[in-house]
């Protein structure tokens, strides 16, 4: 559609404007990691590494982060699995069943943090599950599923089932053609589940504000009980790491994408 | 593959196959035998039951009642996966992740077939279709036309005793489905398989063909070979399918050799009688049927008044449409020499009452050239 | 019958099968679904009718206090505001990206990407940063000598932060939608003699408006329901409902009170959801025909 030039010029100012409001307020964080204050007031003074040695060296840092990557990665596998399977029942049952059952599989998108939060501490106080791995991967992982479901089902929907018969006229079994066939074919909805269900973990505060004791703390409750208890810029620096880890791993995966989509054409 | 060998292809017996869902009978009671080696084309309108015969054989669908039979041995209840029946679909069905050598080598993968073996042979498939260049290129990095002869390698590649095809060129333009019709022969010709074809397309059905089963409402019409069916079809169904006709409908007489019937007011008289039929109508080729200025036909027994309502200049001759005086219409080809009409002519049309088949009515309507 | 029905029809054996293997497929999904969703959503509308006693108390208590009518209200508000900032943010940004080069797209489309994908919590820390008296929007304005701006503790505050959070589930489904709008419908009618503005609010707009729907519904729900970004950027006078759950739960013990302003919660969205149903059907209908 030809543009006119001077809607041309808004549409690029507002989509700067809309950029920057998205990126650059993030951005912060990484001169507030240099601080050479214990303080989170603007702008940084001095330059130190001391906030990265923080965590680093500091326990209560470097053990909630691990926490947090145990949790994520069981919950990565856990989701997928179920996810994976549960896409494959759905796209076999009658459609009706399906949208309901699918419907129920995606509430917990919805359903509004805080009131999940405080049933599953109920539960889990009942059943002494406050402050537990069991806990954590049991409440993340079913808050992961529904990305994994949403992205395997898409990648079944435009995955052409008329290649399983045709598997099958070149001699192929049930299991021959869903593991030659079909899940070379949905791999990449699988694998987009895996990621996001591991970043819904890894990101996860709600419930995690709910059911953490101070046994078992992931780090973004250790964030958040650090910017509500002090001004302690390793959060700053917490924060830019996590910023990059993202960038390079979503970068990386568009440019991987992008490749193999001009290779394929 | 050895092509050197004649008759390495299996036979097929269907016996009163039916398959139905629900209340819908997409089979109603097929029986067709197909020789080892031959080349039939299952043809007929979509909803025929052509595809369903197609995936019935191949294993895709169980038949609900019946016998099927392939190379001598029953394969009720064998899986598709174990009959060892090459199938190429209308949709290629290539894998995309795999490359073309890969998507050809792949059923050699699952037979266990060694390596060196392996690369030969998708070579060779290769080859016979003229894509051994390709080998390395992905699926849709390819034409239409060279997915469909990967396709068909990778269904010739393990030798199998039995080819099925749905459709195989109904996604591609005229004049490469034209070109691969002839291709489709050769490779037929070298490797003596037996080819089965489904196709709507009876022009089509007549270039491939050693015989042609014409399906109608899930039931055969007929089976014979394109001349038989375009000469002496058996019902009018079959011989409005194949080629162009002429059905003229009138009230009959019959006497004891032959039939008058009344048509647009003019009677024209077979030699022939139709038993068990009340109401008989005539079909007529189009190259049976003279066509005249009025008043230029002497002397013959049967002709009919009407006005040119389509005129279509074929090169090696014209193509008219004839409205007659009931309304009804007749197909007509005329040779180069002869004279042109032009729309809206008042023309005459005369045919040998021998030329002219009877046939009960099924009541399809008239066809027309547009 | 093409070929494609061939699973799903062989014999009685498989037929069986068909009735139970997806359904056990579904079921450790659905399992865990009824154990952690389920079954603690169960125990929140039950506490609120039975803590500490039986009985409707909660609820009277909740509407009979105006306070909570504030909050509620305020909710609401709060997450309209949102919705609307993200609709207008987004149509340009999102009309954008379906109108550039694939280079210039790519760009636009990891703007969107990393903050979804940097932790919630990281970038409501960058916004106390910013937003704080002693931030940087603040000391840019005291360079300047320009007075200050209260921000920090303020609707207008919580309604810059959420809204930025919540941007991404906004473009996202409006792109979705435009990337399937066949602009030759716009050039059509422009040769049909409508003006640009005239063809983009009588064909293009109308095209999008699933789009935009899906979003503000999708954006809204979530609005309603947050928890982290008001409790770091609000104060007394910008508190959320979820904010006051987590008070009567976790600070007052007040499991009834609590679960009975969760339920309130859990209901509007949920009939949110429901009433948004039929424009969701629309989105699927356009989607069939485009």
């Amino acid at each position: 559609m030809a543009m006119h030039p001077c809607t041309r010029v808004m549409l690029g100012l507002s989509c700067l404007l809309v950029a920057l409001w998205l990126v650059a307020p993030t951005l912060v964080v990484v001169p507030m990691s240099f601080n050479g204050n214990k303080s989170l007031a603007f702008p940084p003074v001095g330059f130190s590494w001391q906030w990265y040695e923080n965590f680093v060296s500091n326990p209560e840092w470097s053990t909630s982060f691990f926490n947090s990557l145990k949790v994520a990665l069981i919950v990565a596998v856990l989701a997928t699995v179920l996810g994976t399977l549960a896409a494959f029942g759905l796209d076999r049952m009658k459609a009706r069943t399906a949208g309901l059952l699918r419907m129920l599989l995606l509430t917990p998108m919805v359903v509004p943090g805080v009131v999940l939060a405080i049933g599953i501490y109920a539960v889990y106080l009942d059943t002494q599950l406050v402050g537990t791995l069991t806990g954590f991967v049991l409440a993340h992982t079913i808050l992961a599923l529904p990305f994994v479901l949403i992205a395997v089902q898409a990648s079944l929907e435009v995955f052409d089932k008329r290649l399983e018969t045709a598997a099958a006229s070149l001699g192929a079994g049930r299991l021959a053609t869903f593991r030659t066939v079909t899940l070379p074919l949905i791999a990449p909805g699988i694998l987009s589940g895996l990621l996001f269900a591991f970043a819904t973990s890894f990101d996860e505060i709600i419930v995690s504000l709910f059911i953490t004791n101070p046994y078992l703390k992931t780090l973004p409750v250790q964030i958040f009980s650090s910017i509500t208890r002090d001004a302690d810029p390793t959060v700053a620096a917490v924060g830019t790491i996590l910023l990059c880890a993202t960038t390079i791993l979503i970068g990386g995966g568009l440019f991987l994408m992008g490749r193999e989509r001009r290779g394929n054409l | 593959m050895n092509p050197n060998s004649p008759t390495r292809g299996a036979a097929i017996d269907l016996q009163n196959v039916s398959k139905a869902y629900g209340s819908f009978r997409a089979l109603d009671g097929v029986s067709l035998h197909v020789e080892p080696g031959e080349f039939m084309t299952l043809l007929g309108p979509s909803g025929s039951g052509k595809t369903t015969t197609l995936n019935v054989v191949a294993g895709f669908t169980e038949v609900s009642s019946g016998a099927l039979q392939v190379g001598g041995r029953s394969v009720v209840g064998v899986p598709a996966h174990k009959r060892n029946i090459g199938v190429v679909f209308q949709h290629y069905a290539l894998f995309p992740h795999m490359t073309v050598g890969k998507n050809v080598a792949y059923p050699l993968s699952l037979r266990g077939v060694s390596k060196a073996e392996r690369e030969r042979r998708v070579a060779q498939a290769l080859d016979m279709v003229k894509m051994r260049d390709f080998a390395h290129r992905y699926p849709s990095e390819l034409s239409g036309g060279q997915q469909q002869r990967v396709a068909f390698a990778r269904a010739i590649v393990f030798d199998p005793p039995l080819l099925l095809m749905d459709e195989p060129l109904g996604a591609l333009d005229k004049k490469l489905r034209e070109w691969l019709q002839l291709e489709i022969k050769r490779i037929h010709r070298e490797l003596g398989t037996t080819f089965v074809y489904v196709t709507h397309d009876q022009e089509e059905a007549l270039v491939l063909s050693d015989r042609i089963a014409v399906f109608n409402k899930g039931r055969i019409e007929q089976v014979g070979t394109g001349r038989e069916l375009y000469d002496e079809p058996k019902t009018l169904f079959v011989g409005r399918f194949i080629g162009d006709s002429t059905v003229l409908r009138g009230q009959a007489r019959s006497d004891g050799t032959s039939t008058a019937l009344d048509v647009a007011g003019q009677t024209v008289t077979v030699p022939r009688r139709l038993d068990g039929s009340d109401t008989p109508v005539v079909l007529l080729r189009p190259e049976k049927l003279a066509i005249r200025r009025p008043g230029q036909m002497a002397d013959t027994h049967n002709r009919l008044s009407g006005t040119i309502a389509e005129a279509i200049y074929l090169g090696s001759g014209s193509k008219y449409e004839v409205r007659l005086r009931d309304g009804s219409s007749a197909i007509v080809r005329s040779g180069l020499s002869e004279e042109g009409f032009r729309i809206d002519d008042p023309v005459e049309l005369c045919f040998a009452g021998q030329d002219a088949k009877l046939l009960a009515d099924d009541k399809s309507a008239d066809a027309t050239l547009t | 019958m093409s070929t494609s029905d061939t699973r799903s029809d062989s014999g009685a054996a498989s037929r069986a099968r068909r009735n139970w293997g997806p359904l056990a497929l579904a079921l450790p999904a659905l399992l865990l679904l009824v154990g952690v969703i389920g079954y603690p959503l169960f125990t929140v509308v039950l506490r609120s009718l039975s803590q500490p006693e039986w009985g409707l108390q909660n609820y009277i208590w909740f509407f009979g206090t105006p306070v909570n009518l504030v909050v509620l209200q305020r909710t609401f508000t709060i997450s309209a505001w949102v919705t609307l900032v993200c609709v207008v943010a987004a149509y340009p940004y999102a009309y954008a990206m379906t109108a550039v080069g694939p280079k210039a797209r790519l760009l636009l489309t990891l703007c969107v990407l990393i903050p979804f994908w940097v932790s919630g919590v990281v970038r409501t820390l960058a916004w106390v940063i910013l937003l704080q008296d002693s931030g940087v929007i603040n000391s840019t304005l005291r360079a300047l000598d320009l007075g200050r701006l209260r921000l920090i503790r303020t609707q207008t505050g919580v309604v810059i932060g959420m809204a930025q959070v919540l941007l991404p589930f906004m473009i996202l489904p409006l792109y979705s939608v435009m990337k399937g709008i066949d602009l030759r419908l716009v050039q059509a009618s422009r040769s049909l003699g409508a003006s640009p503005l005239r063809a983009f609010f009588t064909v293009y707009l109308p095209l999008s408006l699933p789009g935009v729907y899906a979003g503000a519904i999708i954006v809204f729900i979530l609005a309603l329901g947050f928890y982290i970004t008001p409790a770091l950027l609000g104060g007394p006078r910008s508190t959320m409902l979820s904010t006051l759950v987590q008070n009567q739960v976790l600070s007052l013990l007040q499991w009834g009170r609590g679960g009975a302003m969760g339920v309130v919660l859990l209901l509007a969205t949920f009939i949110l959801l429901a009433l948004a149903g039929p424009l969701m059907r629309q989105k699927h209908k356009q989607g069939a025909r485009s």
